[in-house]
This record gives structure tokens, sequence and C-alpha cells, in this order.
């Protein structure tokens, strides 16, 4: 089937060594996958050798919208791939803010960025063109916060334009680096901002506006209003703009399954002072929401300080909150006061460090401490929990790396505790610091096995939520439904749906958005479609020299009792062993 | 019945989800944003919230005084209508808005004039828009 918008199908390729670009036309891949996902593991495998060094040159990044961004409400993620420095695998990062819908109202599907630049450059793109523009300045300022600010006033389109750029972290190559975008939105997981940052590209501004043709106006007209409304009515969208992700901190605190103090408990003490209810209450300022999404789930808080050395002088900040920094900033480091867990997020804003990577770090750099694998010779500064301020102190020297313990630790946690040992409570699944659920066999077995290692990958979580006080499935059984929900993500991600609206996509409701747009595609083959991109992924994954016999399992999951109990390791083998054989079929 | 004009209730109920934008373009039959005549951008950094630009019906048009073919002409009820056909595409009405509430059309290179038609408020979730 043809594209009924042609703009779609472009795909702008930077070579950022020889400062050039060229535009390609892959109506092939747009057709077939539809966008996002689907579309970014094709041009990855088509232009990165799986083996390189991701910190080298050779790594690619693409980046991809789909078919319904721009169309639809809530297609407003932009899909980044690209080979990960903290796994050494696939990396695969999600971010809202403007930037899917600015990529597509630029006239193009997916950019690929190529290649190194000598000098720190950032990239302007617009009207078609690509501006390489000198960033030697803006490397090495303090603050995140500023280089967007500056950007804002230079750069055009505003209101239509994603400034997406790197901190301190991304330039000093951490591993966990992130890359911000529109003050409060990330490319967080799996350093991005570290293979920008080795690419000496500290910012990408990219906006635009134009029309996007559809083929059946009247029933596009039509299936826009349901979704629309359906977004708003819905009680599985209407509680992410009420309290939004944090409103999770009360419940699995009370179902024990809020991971805590370096999961040495699953329940924190200090869970009512950090619950989505005390944030809104304390220091809620507004609500927004991504571009082309009436959802608006992004909470911000602020905190007023008064000024040092100056009587009656205050500074308001604002800084953005949700349920994963809560539980890694806070719980996971045994932090109760809001206050402190802000400025902790406000902290890895400002350095561009991802806020889950950090916590989890630091939390196993404390563990380390008490038991006394490392000393203050390594710390520099004494770790405990619940002291945000020496946290605050720990995330700097991450990133300036004043000794090998940091500049190890910088690595990730997971080479931080080869080195350093407490292995036993290094909480990495694939190498990726563990997200915030301890609720069960599912959401570990699911982190171990998904394809990015995150917990939005197949949902474990919350099929442990679904099977709480039922009887729980066989390990066999458990993987299978873990696979089928990643391979149908494949889908929401290749359309770049935002997964908090995955309860109005549903793949009938998919279908019919898609027919308007002249594409004909039934639930079953939509079924089908996600299915050959989880096994195109993996695929690529395996290439990258992913072994699921190889996968590490951190011991404290078992020692620490879940709302399933105690989880049993046998189960979890089990369930291992099921993956190894779906994911290496025998031939 | 006087002539409906758009009003803003409280741009401070504003979230920027750009759903009145995409409303507005969307009246032309296509998607994307290149039609709208309702602009959302925040005030220098998102914490600080949205402004909301869009025409404010001016009984004194000072757009419409300056173009030189009349193909803006006073709207009963306040604003202006365009005549596509006498518009040269000169973009003076553009600069001439006060509130930069004039947008164009890349497409067939002509202004975007606000109809005060209030589509738009029917996907506004918040309640910052209505019509009068
Ligand atoms: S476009 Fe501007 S000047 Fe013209 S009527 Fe509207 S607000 Fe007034
Ligand atoms: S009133 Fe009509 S023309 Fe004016 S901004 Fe709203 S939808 Fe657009
Ligand atoms: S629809 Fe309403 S809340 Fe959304 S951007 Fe427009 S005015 Fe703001």
């Amino acid at each position: 089937m043809p594209l009924v918008d042609e703009q779609l199908a472009r795909v702008l390729r930077v070579d950022l060594t020889n400062k050039r670009y060229r535009v390609e036309r892959r109506d092939d891949l747009f057709s077939r996958y539809l966008g996002g996902t689907g579309v970014a593991v094709q041009l990855l495998k088509e232009n990165l050798n799986p083996r390189v060094d991701p910190l080298s040159p050779d790594n690619v990044v693409v980046m991809a919208v789909g078919v319904l961004t721009g169309v639809y409400p809530a297609a407003s993620k932009l899909v980044a791939m690209f080979k990960s420095p903290l796994t050494g695998n696939l990396g695969e990062s999600h971010a809202g803010g403007r930037a899917a819908l600015a990529l597509r109202m630029s006239g193009f599907g997916a950019l690929v960025l190529e290649g190194s630049s000598e000098t720190p450059i950032y990239l302007s793109v617009h009207d078609g063109r690509v501006e390489f523009k000198d960033a030697s300045a803006l490397w090495g300022v303090r603050s995140s916060l500023t280089i967007g600010k500056v950007l804002r006033e230079r750069e055009p389109w505003p209101g239509l334009r994603s400034i997406m750029r790197i901190g301190r972290a991304g330039e000093r190559l951490v591993r966990y680096a992130s890359v911000i975008l529109e003050t409060y939105r990330h490319f967080g997981r799996l350093g991005l901002g570290a293979v920008w940052g080795s690419k000496r590209l500290k910012a990408l501004v990219i906006g635009g506006r134009r029309a996007v043709p559809v083929a059946d106006v009247r029933g596009y007209r039509e299936i826009y209003k349901q979704i629309f409304e359906e977004c708003l009515r819905s009680p599985s969208t209407r509680k992410y703009h009420e309290l939004g992700t944090a409103e999770n901190v009360m419940p699995l605190n009370e179902i024990g399954g809020l991971p805590t103090r370096n999961l040495r408990s699953a329940r924190f003490e200090g869970a009512e002072l950090i619950s989505g209810e005390r944030f809104a209450k304390e220091s809620l300022a507004r609500r927004i929401a991504c571009a082309h999404c009436p959802i608006a789930c992004v909470h911000i808080a602020s905190i007023r300080e008064i000024y040092p050395g100056e009587k009656y002088f205050y500074v308001t900040r604002y800084i953005s909150y949700d349920y994963e920094p809560i539980y890694a900033l806070g719980s996971m480091l045994g932090v109760s006061e809001i206050e402190g867990i802000l400025k902790l997020i406000e902290q890895t804003d400002i350095l561009g460090l991802d806020a889950i990577s950090s916590g989890v770090a630091l939390a196993w750099a404390t563990e380390a401490f008490e038991r006394g694998v490392i000393s203050e010779r390594e710390t520099i500064v004494r770790p405990e929990w619940g002291d945000w301020r020496t946290y605050l102190k720990m995330l700097e020297l991450i990133v300036d790396q004043p000794n090998d313990f940091y500049g190890v630790l910088a690595e990730g946690t997971e080479r931080a505790s080869e080195r350093y040992g407490c292995q036993d409570c290094a909480l990495t699944f694939g190498g990726n610091e563990m997200p915030g659920y301890h609720t069960g066999p599912a959401s570990h077995i699911g982190y171990l096995i998904g394809l990015r290692h995150s917990h939005l990958d197949n949902a474990g979580y919350s099929l442990d939520q679904r099977y709480l006080g039922k009887s729980y499935p066989d390990p066999d059984a458990l993987v299978d439904e873990l696979v089928e929900e990643e391979s149908w993500r494949q889908v929401l991600t290749s359309l770049v749906i935002c997964l908090f609206a995955r309860g109005v996509y549903k793949p009938e409701m998919i279908s019919r958005a898609l027919k308007p747009l002249g594409i004909e595609i039934d639930e079953e083959d939509l079924r089908a479609l996600g299915r050959e991109i989880y096994r195109e992924k993996l695929d690529l994954k395996i290439r990258m020299g992913f072994d699921p016999s190889r996968l590490r399992v951190p011991r404290r999951i078992f020692e620490t009792p879940s709302p399933q109990g105690r989880i049993d390791e046998g189960y979890v083998m089990r369930a291992l062993d099921r993956y190894r054989r779906i994911a290496v079929p025998p031939h | 019945m006087p002539a409906r004009r758009l009003e803003l209730v409280d741009p401070d109920l504003c979230v920027g989800c750009m759903s009145c934008m995409f409303a507005c373009s969307r009246r032309f039959g296509d998607s994307g944003l290149n039609y709208s005549a309702i602009h959302v951008r925040s005030v220098g950094g998102v914490e600080r919230g949205f402004t909301v630009i869009v025409c404010r019906a001016c009984d004194d048009p000072s757009c419409a005084k300056v173009c030189p073919t009349s193909a803006l002409r006073m709207r009963r009820g306040g604003g202006v209508t365009l005549d596509a056909k006498l518009c040269i595409g000169c973009g003076y009405c553009v600069r001439a808005c006060p509130f930069g509430a004039i947008f164009w059309d890349g497409v067939n290179d002509k202004p975007i004039i606000c109809t005060h038609c209030g589509y738009c408020v029917d996907f506004c979730p918040y309640g910052v828009l209505r019509v009068m």
C-alpha cells in the first residue's frame, strides 16, 4: 500500500563526521512496519555493524515516528535506537515532549545520525535543511537547562519544535547519561546521552509545521473524536492526569512491592511522605502535556527557596516528578523528604543523568559502603540512607569522576559491582538498573527477558498484580504471556503510541484508525506484525551478543519477600529455560 | 443573533496539549498543523505555563487596515474574513496584528484567519476556550 503522506517515508541521514546530510525515501519500510520501533530496527540493521564499540564514531542512532504521529492523539513518542554503552547491547529509548511531532512536522519520518564530529556541534533541522552549528561554547556549561534556554532564543519555530540536548554527564560519557528535551522529558534509559557525547553532538533542534493528508476525511474526523474522547474518559488514562504515575507509591507499598534501600525491603516506612497524594498537596504546580496528547500526565512541582545571603529574596524552581524517579531517588535510597527527592531529580536533569540508573547505582554504593566493601577512599563522601544532601554530591562526582571508583560507577552498577564486589546486591538486569517494581516473579523475569530490560517491555509487574491472591501460572505459561504482550507492544511503539494510552488503542481501534489513512490491516495481521518486529529485534540483539543463557539474576530478589511471597529461584530458572528455547529456536 | 466569537477563559488552565491546534487545522480535511489559526506556546519554558495566541475579534482590526487589496474585511461581531481570491499573499496582515494571531498557510501561501467557528472549543479538554 502506498503511503498517503509521502513525506513520512523520508529518512534524513546526517553524517556528523563530514557535516553532510541527505534524504532517502523508504516507503518500503514505513508501509510495512508503520514507523517507530519496527522501522528503527531495520534502519539499525542496515547501518550498524553490531560489534562496534558503542562509544566509537561507528555507533549509529536512529530516531523514528509513525503513521499516527500528528494525526491522532497520544501517538506522541519518538523512538531512539542505538547500541547502548550501558549494556553493550541494543538500546531503545522513547521520549515524549514535542520531539515526535517536530520530526514529522519538519517533513521526515526518521533520522539517522552517523559518524562523529571533531569539535562540539549542534544541529538545527527545519524547512528541509540541516545546519551544523558550533557548540564549543555550550560544551561544559554547568546545566543542561541553560542549554535549553539559550537555544530557545536562538532557534526558530517556537511552540512547534523540540530542543534535545545532553548535559555534562553525556559529555563525560557516563554510560547512563540521558538526552533531555523540553525541560521535562527524556531519553532516559540506556545511555543515549553518552552516545551523543561521544559524537560531540550537544543538541538537536528540530521543528516545523505542515499538513498531513489523509485518505478519508470523514472517517478520520469520526475516529479522531472517538479516540480523543476515550483518552479523556477512560479510567485507564484519567489516573495519569490526576495523581499521575506517582499514584503508585501507596498501593505498591501496601502490597509490599516498593523497592526500598537497595531492595533490602519492599516496604518503606516513609512511603506516605513521598506518595502521589503528598506530592500533589505539597508541591504540585502544574500539569502539562506532550504535544498532541489530551491526557496531560506530566506533573511539575515547585520548590521555593530563600536565597543565601540576601534577605527576602526567594527563588522558585520547577521540577517534574513521576513514579520511577520517586522510587529510584526516594525509597531506593531511603529518602522520605519530598524536597530531597525533587532536588535529586533536578540534579539528574541539570547533569543529564538517567534518574533510575543513578538511584540504583547510589543504592548499590551505599550498601557496599555499609558492608565495608568500599570505603571513603572510594566514595570520598559518606553515603547514608536518606541523606540526600550527600547523594546530591555523589551525582556530581559520578559526572566529574575524580577517582577510579567514580570512573567505574559512571560505567554502571553492573561494572562497579564486578570490580568492587557486592554483586548480589547490584540490582541490574541485562546490565540495566532495575525499575521500581518488586511485585513478584513476573516483574523480574520481565526485566530479564524484555528486549530493553525495562518494565514497559512486557509489563511483568501488572501480571504479578493480576495474579495476586490467585493461582500463579506455571513458568512456561508465564513466559509465553510475557512474550505475547511484548510482541503486541511492538505494534504500539511502532505507531509510537504512548503506552499510557494503550488501553485506548486496542487492536480493533488501531485497525479502524489506520483505515482513513489508507492502510487496511486487521487485528490478526497487526498481532502478526508485532510478532515479526519482536523477532527482528531479538535477532538484532542476538547479533549484538545477547545471550539469554548468560543472564545474571541478582540474588537479592530471592531474599526480599515480594507480594507473591519469597520468589522461588527454581521457578525463575525454569522460566529462563523456556525463554532460551523461544529466543534461540532449534534449527 | 449576534455573531459568535472565540474567547479565552483562562490560559493558566492550558496544559499545552495542542488539541485545539489540531482541531482547527482539521477543519480543512488534513491532519497536521498547517491550517491552524490558533497557536499555543510556552511562556519561555513549559514550567511557566502557556500562552494561547488566537484572534481577539477586534472591533477595529489592525490587520484589515494594512491589507492592500481589501481581501480582509471586517466581520460582524469582530475580527475579519478573508476573501482568498483577492489575497496576493503579501503577509502585511501577519506583521500588523499586534497579537501575532495571524499564521501562514505554507501550502497555499495565504494567511490563516480565525473564523470564530468554535470547533477548537470542543477539543479543549481543560476549559481554556469558549465561544460567546
Ligand atoms: S487578526 Fe489580529 S488584528 Fe486582525 S482582528 Fe484578529 S486579533 Fe485583531
Ligand atoms: S474558532 Fe475556528 S477558526 Fe478560530 S481557532 Fe477555533 S477552530 Fe480555528
Ligand atoms: S486544547 Fe486547551 S489545553 Fe490544549 S493546548 Fe489548546 S487551549 Fe491549551
